[in-house]
């Protein structure tokens, strides 16, 4: 299954995350994992939200760049060497990774590894070939991060 | 103290008489070439008809874009076999303009550079350091030619490279150099990282050119190096370097009006401005073969210094250049205007509708960001593509104004415009 990533653009300066974290919130959109990648002056905060359809709405009213980049969402097992299955498998199968990121769901249990990669299509059919179970936007709402216990 | 008394310390009336024959010669030779002939055809001009200086009050001035209109030869009063040599205005590959120049006219640019260079006290035995690009800038080759007909050892350094002009000026004893201000200031910092004082050579002099600058700005290179600065006035319209020069007392420059008719002119009116008052400066060139202009605008601001010059030379002094009528950009001796960047920047894919070009001042290094918006449907949400988008705006941008910009992405909308209209430009620039 693929996943949806929302990637906002945003200048490298204090406030940028704030700005898009604001419109989150007034919206009441769930963020479950952020990574930002830079550049010198410039960078793309990417985000996996529960409803990245309205958040993609929200934020380009807002006068923000927004793009819903699709991805890969692998539930590995959250034990050491968990992340390495993976990501040697897709070494082996040549499959180039432009941005990842990874957040835990149920300690000790499971742990969600999102991928950006090249050939999206290919990756999906091998990881899901070898065992993996992939999560879609509904399924990466589903899930209780593990927190969420306590 | 001259290198050509006679013509330098002249009488105001005999230099006016020599100025009117000069004009005479040079509407004959102007009506030869087609821009000229068509205008003086049209206005029902007649070159034989002029009697006083006055009477040229009667053409109408010429610019830049007449000048680009008339691109390449359009200019031209002579066949193109008496050319010898040609330069064209920095910075500028899609609104060039072209000057050439016959064998004469090199000869008197020589000449006029030999007098500004002698009148500061140049002599055979300096040895000059021309910092300054050599090639279709007329920087370079303007003074190497006047300081070779001096008899000065030239040194052909050409710009750039700090550290070997350090150790040039000190291998071979450099006793002049011709230096865009800017750049004589950030030199000094690379004399401090060598742990070398800039104070230390034998450099008695600087020619400082190609970048207005201010009378604080010279006092603080005069201060850092402990030599003497002199203000280099000229544009490549009418040659290039060696219109206007500073003498020994540094109080204006000295317009070669044996060479040049100077107009003082209200940028908005044209008319005259009373003597004295600050406008437009406005030549016709006196002594040009190849290609006469006749009432040009350089659009740079100035007002005639007041008074004789205790130098004895007769030929007016103009004030250090005020600023511009347009919105010429100059950074590091180079020519920019806003419009090439904008031409530039809309023929590439992926950038949005407006940008922003700042500049500052670091330490000593004025620099020149590019702030340019995306355009919405080029973000894909992956950053190796704006990093690509942003290289290849700095390329392109590179190669037409030659020196190379910060490129920031901005997004879409982000900048600020002014009634619609964007603001193109930022001066952070202090003194």
């Amino acid at each position: 299954m693929i996943a949806s990533q929302l990637s906002v653009f945003a200048e490298n300066r204090p406030g940028s995350l704030a700005a898009v974290t604001a419109v989150l919130a007034r919206e009441k959109i769930n963020i479950r994992a952020t990574t930002i990648t830079t550049s010198d002056t410039f960078g793309v905060i990417n985000l996996i939200v529960d409803d990245p359809d309205r958040a993609h709405t929200a934020l380009s009213k807002a006068g923000m760049m927004v793009r819903i980049r699709p991805v890969l969402a692998v539930l590995i097992d959250d034990r050491p060497g968990g992340l390495d299955r993976l990501t040697q498998l897709l070494y082996q199968e040549g499959i180039n990774i432009n941005n990842a990121y990874g957040f835990v769901l149920e300690n000790h249990v499971h742990a969600v590894f999102v991928v950006d990669v090249d050939q999206l299509e290919k990756a999906e059919r091998l990881v899901e070939k070898k065992g993996f179970k992939t999560l879609d936007t509904e399924g990466l709402a589903a899930v209780e991060p593990f927190h969420y216990r306590y | 103290m001259y290198w050509e008394q006679d013509v330098e310390t002249m009488a105001r009336e005999q230099l006016e008489a020599l100025q009117l024959k000069r004009l005479k010669a040079t509407l004959e030779r102007a009506a030869l070439s087609p821009f000229y002939g068509r205008l003086f055809a049209e206005s029902a001009f007649n070159p034989s008809d002029v009697k006083s200086l006055e009477d040229l009050k009667a053409l109408p001035t010429t610019t830049k874009d007449d000048l680009r209109e008339g691109w390449p030869y359009g200019f031209l009063a002579v066949p193109r076999e008496e050319l010898v040599r040609m330069h064209s205005s920095s910075g500028t590959t899609g609104r060039a303009t072209v000057i050439f120049h016959t064998r004469h006219d090199i000869e008197a640019w020589t000449n006029l550079m030999a007098r500004c260079m002698y009148m500061t006290g140049m002599r055979r035995s300096d040895v000059f350091q021309n910092m300054m690009t050599y090639g279709l800038f007329t920087g370079g080759l303007g003074f190497h030619y006047g300081a070779e007909r001096i008899g000065a050892l030239v040194i052909p350094a050409g710009a750039g490279n700090s550290k070997r002009q350090i150790q040039l000026m000190r291998d071979f004893e450099t006793t002049v150099i011709h230096i865009i201000p800017s750049y004589a200031l950030h030199l000094s910092t690379v004399f401090g990282e060598l742990n070398l004082d800039p104070r230390d050579t034998k450099v008695r002099m600087a020619y400082l050119g190609a970048e207005p600058h201010s009378e604080n700005m010279r006092r603080k290179i005069e201060e850092i190096y402990g030599f003497k600065g002199y203000n280099s006035y000229g544009l490549s319209e009418m040659n290039g370097p060696g219109v206007a020069f500073e003498c020994p007392h540094q109080s204006g420059l000295h317009i070669w009006e044996d060479s040049f008719f100077v107009e003082i002119l209200d940028p908005v009116t044209l008319n005259p401005v009373p003597e004295g008052a600050e406008g437009e400066l406005v030549m016709t060139t006196l002594n040009r073969e190849g290609m006469p202009i006749i009432r040009y605008r350089t659009k740079d601001l100035t007002r005639i210094v007041p008074g004789q010059c205790p130098c004895g030379r007769t030929h007016r002094r103009i004030e250090r250049i005020k600023g511009r009528t347009d919105d010429m950009l100059i950074i590091k001796g180079v020519n920019i205007f806003p419009i090439q960047i904008e031409k530039r920047l809309m023929g590439i894919p992926g950038v949005g509708k407006n940008f922003l070009i700042v500049l500052e001042r670091e330490g000593y290094n004025d620099t020149m960001t590019v702030k340019v918006e995306v355009e919405k449907e080029f973000f894909d949400g992956d950053l190796k593509n704006l990093e690509r988008l942003r290289r290849h705006i700095v390329e392109e941008l590179k190669s037409d104004i030659l020196i190379t910009p910060r490129v920031d992405l901005v997004g879409p909308g982000t900048l600020p415009q002014t009634e619609g209209k964007a603001r193109r430009v930022m001066d952070n620039r202090k003194e």
